[in-house]
Protein backbone atom coordinates (compact mmCIF):
# COMPACT_ATOMS: atom_id res chain seq x y z
CA UNK A 1 0.00 0.00 0.00
CA UNK A 2 1.12 3.31 -0.94
CA UNK A 3 -0.08 7.12 0.64
CA UNK A 4 -0.68 8.34 -3.03
CA UNK A 5 -3.86 8.96 -3.95
CA UNK A 6 -5.60 7.28 -6.38
CA UNK A 7 -6.58 9.21 -9.69
CA UNK A 8 -9.60 7.78 -10.53
CA UNK A 9 -10.35 8.26 -14.47
CA UNK A 10 -13.48 10.85 -15.08
CA UNK A 11 -16.62 8.75 -16.15
CA UNK A 12 -17.07 9.54 -19.97
CA UNK A 13 -20.75 7.22 -20.01
CA UNK A 14 -23.78 7.42 -18.21
CA UNK A 15 -27.03 5.90 -18.43
CA UNK A 16 -29.43 7.24 -16.56
CA UNK A 17 -33.04 5.34 -16.17
CA UNK A 18 -35.74 7.63 -15.56
CA UNK A 19 -38.74 5.98 -13.65
CA UNK A 20 -41.08 8.27 -12.57
CA UNK A 21 -43.71 10.96 -14.31
CA UNK A 22 -43.62 13.83 -11.81
CA UNK A 23 -42.70 16.90 -12.79
CA UNK A 24 -40.40 17.12 -9.57
CA UNK A 25 -38.95 13.73 -10.82
CA UNK A 26 -38.93 14.29 -14.55
CA UNK A 27 -36.04 16.80 -14.25
CA UNK A 28 -33.26 15.37 -12.51
CA UNK A 29 -32.72 13.22 -14.92
CA UNK A 30 -32.89 15.62 -18.05
CA UNK A 31 -30.65 17.87 -15.88
CA UNK A 32 -28.11 15.05 -15.35
CA UNK A 33 -27.98 13.66 -19.26
CA UNK A 34 -28.08 17.85 -20.11
CA UNK A 35 -24.52 18.21 -18.19
CA UNK A 36 -23.04 15.33 -19.33
CA UNK A 37 -23.58 16.36 -23.21
CA UNK A 38 -21.97 19.93 -21.93
CA UNK A 39 -18.79 17.98 -21.54
CA UNK A 40 -18.64 15.23 -23.82
CA UNK A 41 -20.40 12.44 -21.99
CA UNK A 42 -21.79 10.06 -23.52
CA UNK A 43 -25.31 9.09 -22.48
CA UNK A 44 -27.88 6.90 -22.86
CA UNK A 45 -31.34 7.33 -21.03
CA UNK A 46 -33.85 4.86 -20.42
CA UNK A 47 -37.26 5.39 -19.71
CA UNK A 48 -39.36 3.21 -18.05
CA UNK A 49 -43.13 2.49 -16.05
CA UNK A 50 -44.14 6.27 -15.52
CA UNK A 51 -40.84 7.76 -16.95
CA UNK A 52 -42.43 7.32 -20.35
CA UNK A 53 -44.51 10.39 -19.72
CA UNK A 54 -41.26 12.30 -20.19
CA UNK A 55 -41.65 11.15 -23.91
CA UNK A 56 -44.82 10.32 -24.44
CA UNK A 57 -46.42 12.72 -27.34
CA UNK A 58 -49.15 14.20 -25.82
CA UNK A 59 -48.66 12.97 -22.38
CA UNK A 60 -45.54 15.10 -21.66
CA UNK A 61 -47.23 18.53 -21.87
CA UNK A 62 -49.41 17.55 -19.15
CA UNK A 63 -46.43 16.57 -16.24
CA UNK A 64 -47.45 17.51 -13.05
CA UNK A 65 -46.43 17.66 -9.72
CA UNK A 66 -47.86 15.05 -7.00
CA UNK A 67 -49.12 16.93 -4.17
CA UNK A 68 -50.02 13.89 -2.60
CA UNK A 69 -47.14 11.63 -0.97
CA UNK A 70 -44.19 14.12 -1.77
CA UNK A 71 -43.74 16.70 1.42
CA UNK A 72 -42.25 19.42 1.41
CA UNK A 73 -40.93 20.35 5.18
CA UNK A 74 -40.26 23.96 3.83
CA UNK A 75 -43.56 24.82 2.06
CA UNK A 76 -45.95 27.26 3.51
CA UNK A 77 -48.87 24.47 2.86
CA UNK A 78 -49.56 21.12 5.33
CA UNK A 79 -48.85 17.97 3.29
CA UNK A 80 -52.37 17.24 4.30
CA UNK A 81 -53.81 19.34 1.77
CA UNK A 82 -52.41 17.80 -0.90
CA UNK A 83 -55.60 15.69 -1.18
CA UNK A 84 -57.51 18.94 -2.04
CA UNK A 85 -58.82 19.75 -5.42
CA UNK A 86 -56.80 21.82 -7.41
CA UNK A 87 -53.18 21.47 -4.65
CA UNK A 88 -51.53 19.47 -7.60
CA UNK A 89 -52.17 22.46 -10.18
CA UNK A 90 -51.08 25.01 -8.02
CA UNK A 91 -47.91 23.38 -6.72
CA UNK A 92 -47.39 22.55 -10.88
CA UNK A 93 -47.86 26.12 -11.80
CA UNK A 94 -45.53 27.66 -8.89
CA UNK A 95 -43.20 24.95 -10.15
CA UNK A 96 -42.99 25.94 -13.87
CA UNK A 97 -42.93 29.48 -12.68
CA UNK A 98 -39.36 28.85 -10.82
CA UNK A 99 -38.45 26.32 -13.89
CA UNK A 100 -38.72 28.82 -16.36
CA UNK A 101 -37.16 31.93 -13.75
CA UNK A 102 -33.68 29.53 -14.09
CA UNK A 103 -34.08 29.22 -17.47
CA UNK A 104 -34.90 25.89 -17.51
CA UNK A 105 -36.93 24.73 -20.39
CA UNK A 106 -40.10 22.66 -20.31
CA UNK A 107 -39.96 19.24 -20.00
CA UNK A 108 -40.85 18.09 -24.34
CA UNK A 109 -38.48 21.34 -25.13
CA UNK A 110 -35.89 19.53 -23.02
CA UNK A 111 -36.62 15.71 -24.01
CA UNK A 112 -35.74 17.22 -27.37
CA UNK A 113 -32.91 19.48 -26.26
CA UNK A 114 -31.19 15.99 -24.74
CA UNK A 115 -31.60 14.19 -28.19
CA UNK A 116 -30.26 16.97 -30.02
CA UNK A 117 -27.27 17.11 -27.85
CA UNK A 118 -26.77 13.60 -28.89
CA UNK A 119 -28.15 11.59 -25.73
CA UNK A 120 -30.07 8.57 -26.76
CA UNK A 121 -33.49 7.98 -26.14
CA UNK A 122 -34.65 4.50 -25.52
CA UNK A 123 -38.52 3.15 -24.14
CA UNK A 124 -38.90 0.08 -21.97
CA UNK A 125 -40.43 -2.82 -23.88
CA UNK A 126 -42.31 -4.13 -20.35
CA UNK A 127 -43.91 -0.66 -19.31
CA UNK A 128 -44.95 -0.24 -23.19
CA UNK A 129 -46.90 -3.23 -23.55
CA UNK A 130 -48.36 -2.70 -20.09
CA UNK A 131 -49.53 1.02 -20.69
CA UNK A 132 -50.43 -0.20 -24.72
CA UNK A 133 -48.34 2.51 -25.71
CA UNK A 134 -46.87 2.15 -29.39
CA UNK A 135 -43.65 3.20 -30.42
CA UNK A 136 -45.94 5.85 -32.30
CA UNK A 137 -47.27 6.96 -29.48
CA UNK A 138 -43.61 8.59 -28.12
CA UNK A 139 -41.58 11.82 -29.63
CA UNK A 140 -39.69 10.94 -32.80
CA UNK A 141 -36.43 11.30 -30.71
CA UNK A 142 -36.57 7.71 -28.74
CA UNK A 143 -34.42 5.41 -31.00
CA UNK A 144 -35.76 1.99 -29.91
CA UNK A 145 -37.88 0.07 -27.70
CA UNK A 146 -35.60 -2.19 -25.58
CA UNK A 147 -35.77 -4.62 -22.90
CA UNK A 148 -33.72 -4.58 -20.08
CA UNK A 149 -31.12 -7.07 -20.89
CA UNK A 150 -30.36 -4.91 -24.32
CA UNK A 151 -29.81 -1.27 -22.43
CA UNK A 152 -27.32 -3.10 -20.15
CA UNK A 153 -25.75 -4.20 -22.94
CA UNK A 154 -25.65 -0.54 -24.50
CA UNK A 155 -24.75 0.47 -20.66
CA UNK A 156 -21.56 -1.70 -20.71
CA UNK A 157 -19.08 0.59 -18.89
CA UNK A 158 -21.01 3.54 -17.96
CA UNK A 159 -22.25 4.74 -14.60
CA UNK A 160 -25.67 4.06 -14.02
CA UNK A 161 -28.14 6.49 -12.39
CA UNK A 162 -31.50 5.50 -11.11
CA UNK A 163 -34.57 8.39 -10.79
CA UNK B 1 -1.63 34.41 -20.08
CA UNK B 2 -2.15 32.32 -17.27
CA UNK B 3 -4.68 29.62 -17.12
CA UNK B 4 -6.20 27.06 -14.80
CA UNK B 5 -5.82 23.01 -14.48
CA UNK B 6 -7.76 22.34 -17.37
CA UNK B 7 -6.30 24.77 -19.82
CA UNK B 8 -9.19 27.41 -19.17
CA UNK B 9 -8.28 31.18 -18.92
CA UNK B 10 -8.22 32.94 -15.26
CA UNK B 11 -8.94 36.01 -16.48
CA UNK B 12 -10.87 36.63 -19.67
CA UNK B 13 -10.35 39.92 -20.44
CA UNK B 14 -6.33 38.70 -21.58
CA UNK B 15 -8.15 36.81 -24.15
CA UNK B 16 -7.73 37.78 -27.81
CA UNK B 17 -8.57 36.08 -31.16
CA UNK B 18 -5.18 34.75 -31.72
CA UNK B 19 -5.13 33.48 -27.99
CA UNK B 20 -8.62 31.65 -29.18
CA UNK B 21 -7.45 30.38 -32.46
CA UNK B 22 -4.40 28.84 -30.78
CA UNK B 23 -6.55 27.36 -27.78
CA UNK B 24 -8.55 25.66 -30.81
CA UNK B 25 -5.94 24.37 -32.52
CA UNK B 26 -4.94 22.50 -29.35
CA UNK B 27 -8.77 21.29 -28.99
CA UNK B 28 -8.08 20.47 -32.82
CA UNK B 29 -11.15 22.97 -34.01
CA UNK B 30 -10.83 24.45 -37.07
CA UNK B 31 -12.75 27.77 -36.54
CA UNK B 32 -15.35 28.58 -39.44
CA UNK B 33 -17.66 31.41 -39.11
CA UNK B 34 -20.00 29.80 -37.38
CA UNK B 35 -17.56 28.81 -34.75
CA UNK B 36 -17.22 32.11 -34.48
CA UNK B 37 -21.18 32.93 -33.88
CA UNK B 38 -20.77 30.94 -31.04
CA UNK B 39 -17.86 32.26 -29.51
CA UNK B 40 -18.68 35.74 -30.64
CA UNK B 41 -22.02 35.02 -28.37
CA UNK B 42 -20.73 33.86 -25.22
CA UNK B 43 -17.87 36.34 -25.02
CA UNK B 44 -21.14 39.52 -25.88
CA UNK B 45 -23.29 37.82 -23.29
CA UNK B 46 -20.66 37.58 -20.98
CA UNK B 47 -19.78 40.86 -21.03
CA UNK B 48 -23.25 42.22 -20.69
CA UNK B 49 -24.01 39.09 -17.71
CA UNK B 50 -21.34 38.76 -16.17
CA UNK B 51 -21.52 34.71 -16.61
CA UNK B 52 -21.09 32.57 -19.44
CA UNK B 53 -24.55 31.73 -21.42
CA UNK B 54 -26.13 28.48 -20.60
CA UNK B 55 -26.64 26.31 -24.08
CA UNK B 56 -29.88 27.22 -24.04
CA UNK B 57 -29.15 30.70 -24.30
CA UNK B 58 -26.44 30.37 -27.12
CA UNK B 59 -28.93 27.93 -29.14
CA UNK B 60 -32.17 30.81 -28.22
CA UNK B 61 -30.69 34.28 -28.37
CA UNK B 62 -27.39 33.09 -29.83
CA UNK B 63 -28.83 31.50 -32.92
CA UNK B 64 -27.18 28.17 -33.25
CA UNK B 65 -28.91 25.60 -33.15
CA UNK B 66 -28.09 22.28 -30.22
CA UNK B 67 -27.95 19.89 -32.75
CA UNK B 68 -24.90 22.47 -34.82
CA UNK B 69 -23.59 23.35 -31.94
CA UNK B 70 -22.50 19.94 -30.53
CA UNK B 71 -21.81 19.26 -34.36
CA UNK B 72 -19.24 22.37 -34.35
CA UNK B 73 -17.92 21.32 -31.16
CA UNK B 74 -17.53 17.98 -30.56
CA UNK B 75 -16.41 16.79 -27.07
CA UNK B 76 -19.00 19.12 -25.67
CA UNK B 77 -19.69 22.81 -26.12
CA UNK B 78 -19.56 24.06 -22.67
CA UNK B 79 -15.96 22.71 -22.33
CA UNK B 80 -14.15 23.73 -26.19
CA UNK B 81 -16.69 26.75 -26.89
CA UNK B 82 -16.38 28.06 -23.39
CA UNK B 83 -12.68 27.49 -22.96
CA UNK B 84 -11.66 28.96 -27.07
CA UNK B 85 -13.99 31.76 -25.79
CA UNK B 86 -11.54 32.42 -22.66
CA UNK B 87 -14.11 32.04 -20.64
CA UNK B 88 -13.89 29.46 -17.06
CA UNK B 89 -15.24 26.13 -17.35
CA UNK B 90 -19.06 26.68 -16.68
CA UNK B 91 -20.71 25.53 -13.68
CA UNK B 92 -24.23 25.78 -14.70
CA UNK B 93 -26.24 22.72 -15.49
CA UNK B 94 -27.76 23.56 -18.56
Amino acid sequence: MTDEPVKEEPIRKLSIICSKGTLDMAYPGLVLANAARMVGIEVNLFFTFWGLEMIHKEHQHKIKVASVGNPVPYMPIPSIMGILPGMSAMATKMMKKEIERIDAPPIPEFVEMVADSGAHLYACKMSMDMMKFTQDDLVEHVEEVLGAIEFYDKSAGAQIIFI
Amino acid sequence: MEVDDEGFLTDPNTWNKDIALAIAAEENIQMSDRHWVVVDFMRADFTEKGQAPTIRRITKAGGVPTKELYALYPGGPAKKAARIAGLGKPTGCL
